[in-house]
């Protein structure tokens, strides 16, 4: 009933501080401060579109469905980007500290005016370059593809996308280095990776491994967790891409990123803890005692010789340290190494999605509940070492599968450009 | 208290400073340190980038010990990717009873086994949450008067907000702020607070993974810092160790000394520089930081 009484609110007032830019015009950015009146369930977008009716008709918003589906209206509201229309006031304004609630256009793309920014010249051109469409065995089946259900199941949570760009607008890569490919086309990639009705999945991760500005570009900073309204997890999405990357497909890049990884995992196994200078000079010349001696670790190690050096000095790190690393007692190293072996090991690797399976707690359900099992989540569909069409070629032979359409447009279809104002 | 104490692989190499002063300062706070010395790295990620089941299971193993642990109120860690990587292994092994069991039967054979629901708190949140900002400020031998302090707090500490408990109750995302008022400091807010140091693509891409630290540090350094203080190690090797490259990679002096979180404490609770490792860092914070001024001269 709570929530009833909360539509019942009578209207209130709330102030918005909106950036306000016409680059046309020649004229600077400047802030525009409007108060409307609304209950407080409503959302910032119908806030922003009193001020527009009511105050100043030049106020730029692009916006269509207005439920948190089409993806057009996504802005900044005090700092952290969201959907306009999948935003309540009150909520806007406890973010705001009870204040004025300050709109601002997304970031890492150009503004065309006011809160409307350049989908096309950064999101969309992104999306085309991971290539979002399915790239299937030739000839195609007469009817649809037939693939078990579990298989897809794995790609639905990047399904979920609306290309409304929030994660591209904080992405703390992009702001750096403009050309990385991006949380939301990343996670496009995975979404074809993992179907198991594409026949490119190994062509299209050397591609996206190879790029410096590919998955490896990646900084791991979770803003695009914290930003999709949908769940997505792209940051999720690319380290899948990378797992898939190294350890089936046995991608060695130019990134050290296969290196990188092959290193870590390594070291822990076998001193327990991290051994930074090995760590090091492994990412850079590959993965063995040897590695440090590599042309390329190498010129690493004279490009950072003035870091070693000061290191050295401050007392930072001890020569011996940097040779011999630091290790767990004997013992325990044993029950890693043992760990390391037995997971390992496995067959399949295997992988629990919460988005998939949901909480033992979300379901209120006892643990053996059939519908939270692991066994039914999506386990991972790769297998370790397998070659490219392993997994379509086990999905087509599936006879109790589920089917789903060989006309795959999910690239360019997916979001709706709505009235510019 | 008493604690179950994980330090993490870089406190105990290549930022040793940082384990010092934790040990220096918990006396102090009246904290037990009970360091987990058998524990293995967390992967910070990467090997949960790997191997998911994998990850999972080192870090259950380390859960198990601690809740081994004799009269350890709960378990606490110097690092946020730590505190990042333990918690995305916990969110997946309290959600899943069938999946815990799964892991747990990975760590029979060392009859070790993790039951849900561990308290696992980063040093951060355990002076807030559990010393209480109240009784830290009783404790402040040498008010850090006239010290302009930036917070830089790392992302795996942050971020995802949900999983880490932050919320308008428990804003573990301000506790910085908080605490370098709590010590006498004067908080410094910049654009790069709560953004990343680059430190996870520093073999990958290190043009940007040095730009990022670089811009953070001239943010600071035009806010008028005079240092800044992290929870996190890896933030402290990209923003520290390599800041003479960052300085090359954004075309800019920085020289903006930064402090592990222990060592600010420490200083307020009277500590001296050089016990709590102070000269060990790449930026000396003693070069920049006039500590008979801005820090000594203040005492209570």
């Amino acid at each position: 009933m709570a929530d009833l009484d909360d539509v019942h609110r009578p209207p209130e007032q709330f102030t918005l501080r909106v950036r306000r830019y016409d680059p046309e015009s020649g004229e600077p950015p400047y802030w525009d401060e409007h108060t409307i009146e609304l209950e407080p369930h409503r959302s910032v977008l119908e806030a922003i579109l009193q001020a527009r009716d009511r105050f100043d008709g030049s106020i730029g918003i692009r916006c269509s469905c207005r439920q948190a589906i089409c993806g057009s209206c996504g802005v900044r509201i005090n700092g952290e980007p969201g959907l306009a229309c999948h935003t309540h006031l009150d909520h806007a304004r406890d973010g705001a500290g009870g204040g004025t609630i300050v709109i601002e256009p997304m970031g890492n793309m150009p503004v065309l005016k006011d809160l409307i920014v350049d989908m096309d010249e950064v999101h969309w051109r992104k999306v085309q370059r991971v290539t979002p469409w399915l790239l299937p065995s030739e000839p195609a089946p007469e009817r649809e593809y037939i693939v078990p259900r579990e298989s897809m199941v794995d790609v639905t949570q990047t399904m979920a996308c609306i290309q409304c760009g929030a994660c591209v607008s904080d992405c703390l890569a992009m702001e750096v280095d403009p050309g990385f490919i991006g949380p939301a086309a990343l996670a496009k990639a995975y979404r074809f990776v993992g179907d198991p009705r594409d026949q490119q999945q190994r062509e299209r991760l050397v591609d996206l491994a190879q790029d410096p500005q590919g998955i490896y570009d990646c900084t791991h900073c979770f803003k695009c967790v914290e930003a999709c309204p949908k769940d997505v997890n792209p940051m999720g999405q690319i380290m899948r891409l990378r797992r898939i990357a190294v350890d089936d497909q046995q991608i060695v890049d130019r990134n050290n990123g296969e290196r990188h990884e092959a290193a870590f995992t390594t070291l822990v196994r076998d001193y327990g803890l991290n051994h930074e200078a090995e760590l090091l000079s492994r990412s850079y010349g590959g993965n063995s005692w040897f590695g440090k001696f590599n042309p390329r670790a190498a010129k690493e190690l004279v490009s950072s010789l003035q870091i070693i050096v000061l290191g050295m000095l401050r007392g930072k790190m001890s020569p011996k340290l940097a040779l011999f690393g630091h290790k767990i007692p004997s013992g325990d190293l044993k029950a890693v190494k043992a760990i390391y072996e037995k997971v390992e090991g496995r067959e399949q690797r295997y992988e629990l999605n919460l988005y998939v399976s949901g909480s033992d707690e979300d379901d209120q359900a006892p643990a053996s509940s059939t519908s939270t099992s692991p066994s039914t989540s999506a386990p991972s569909t790769a297998q370790g070492g397998s070659d490219a069409g392993g997994v379509a070629e086990q999905s087509a032979e599936a006879s109790a599968g589920a089917t789903a359409t060989a006309a795959e447009t999910a690239g360019a279809g997916a979001a709706n450009e709505g009235e510019q104002a | 208290m008493r604690v179950a104490y994980w330090p993490g692989c870089v406190s105990r190499g290549f930022t040793p400073e940082l384990h010092g002063s934790m040990a220096k300062v918990a006396p102090l706070l009246d904290i037990e340190l009970v360091e987990l010395d058998r524990a293995c790295c967390t992967g910070a990620g990467v090997i949960a980038e790997h191997n998911q089941e994998l990850a999972d299971t080192l870090n259950a193993r380390t859960f198990a010990l601690a809740q081994q642990v004799q009269g350890a109120e709960l378990m606490m860690n110097i690092c946020s990717t730590c505190q990042g990587a333990q918690s995305e292994c916990q969110e997946r092994l309290d959600a899943n009873a069938e999946y815990r069991e799964r892991v747990n039967s990975n760590l029979a054979d060392e009859g070790l086994g993790y039951e849900k629901g561990l308290t696992n708190k980063n040093f951060l949140w355990l002076l807030v949450e559990e010393i209480g900002l109240e009784s830290l400020r009783a404790k402040v031998k040498r008010p850090l008067s006239n010290l302009k302090v930036g917070p830089f707090y790392g992302c795996y500490i942050v971020r995802p907000r949900s999983r880490l408990g932050i919320d308008t109750e428990h804003p573990r995302d301000h506790y910085l702020e908080q605490l370098i008022e709590t010590l006498g400091g004067t908080v410094i807010e910049y654009a790069g607070m709560r953004k990343c140091c680059g430190f996870p693509i520093i073999t990958m891409n290190k043009e940007a993974s040095l730009k990022q630290a670089g811009r953070h540090l001239g943010d600071a350094v035009d806010a008028e810092a005079d240092c800044l203080v992290t929870p996190c190690p890896l933030c402290h090797l990209n923003l520290d160790l390599q800041q003479p490259l960052a300085e090359g990679a954004v075309g800019r002096e920085l020289k903006m000394p930064v402090l592990h979180l222990p060592q600010l404490v420490g200083l307020a609770l009277g500590l001296e520089p050089k016990e709590l490792g102070l000269s060990r860092h790449v930026v000396r914070p003693t070069s920049v930081i006039d500590w008979s001024t801005s820090v000594v001269g203040a005492a209570a």
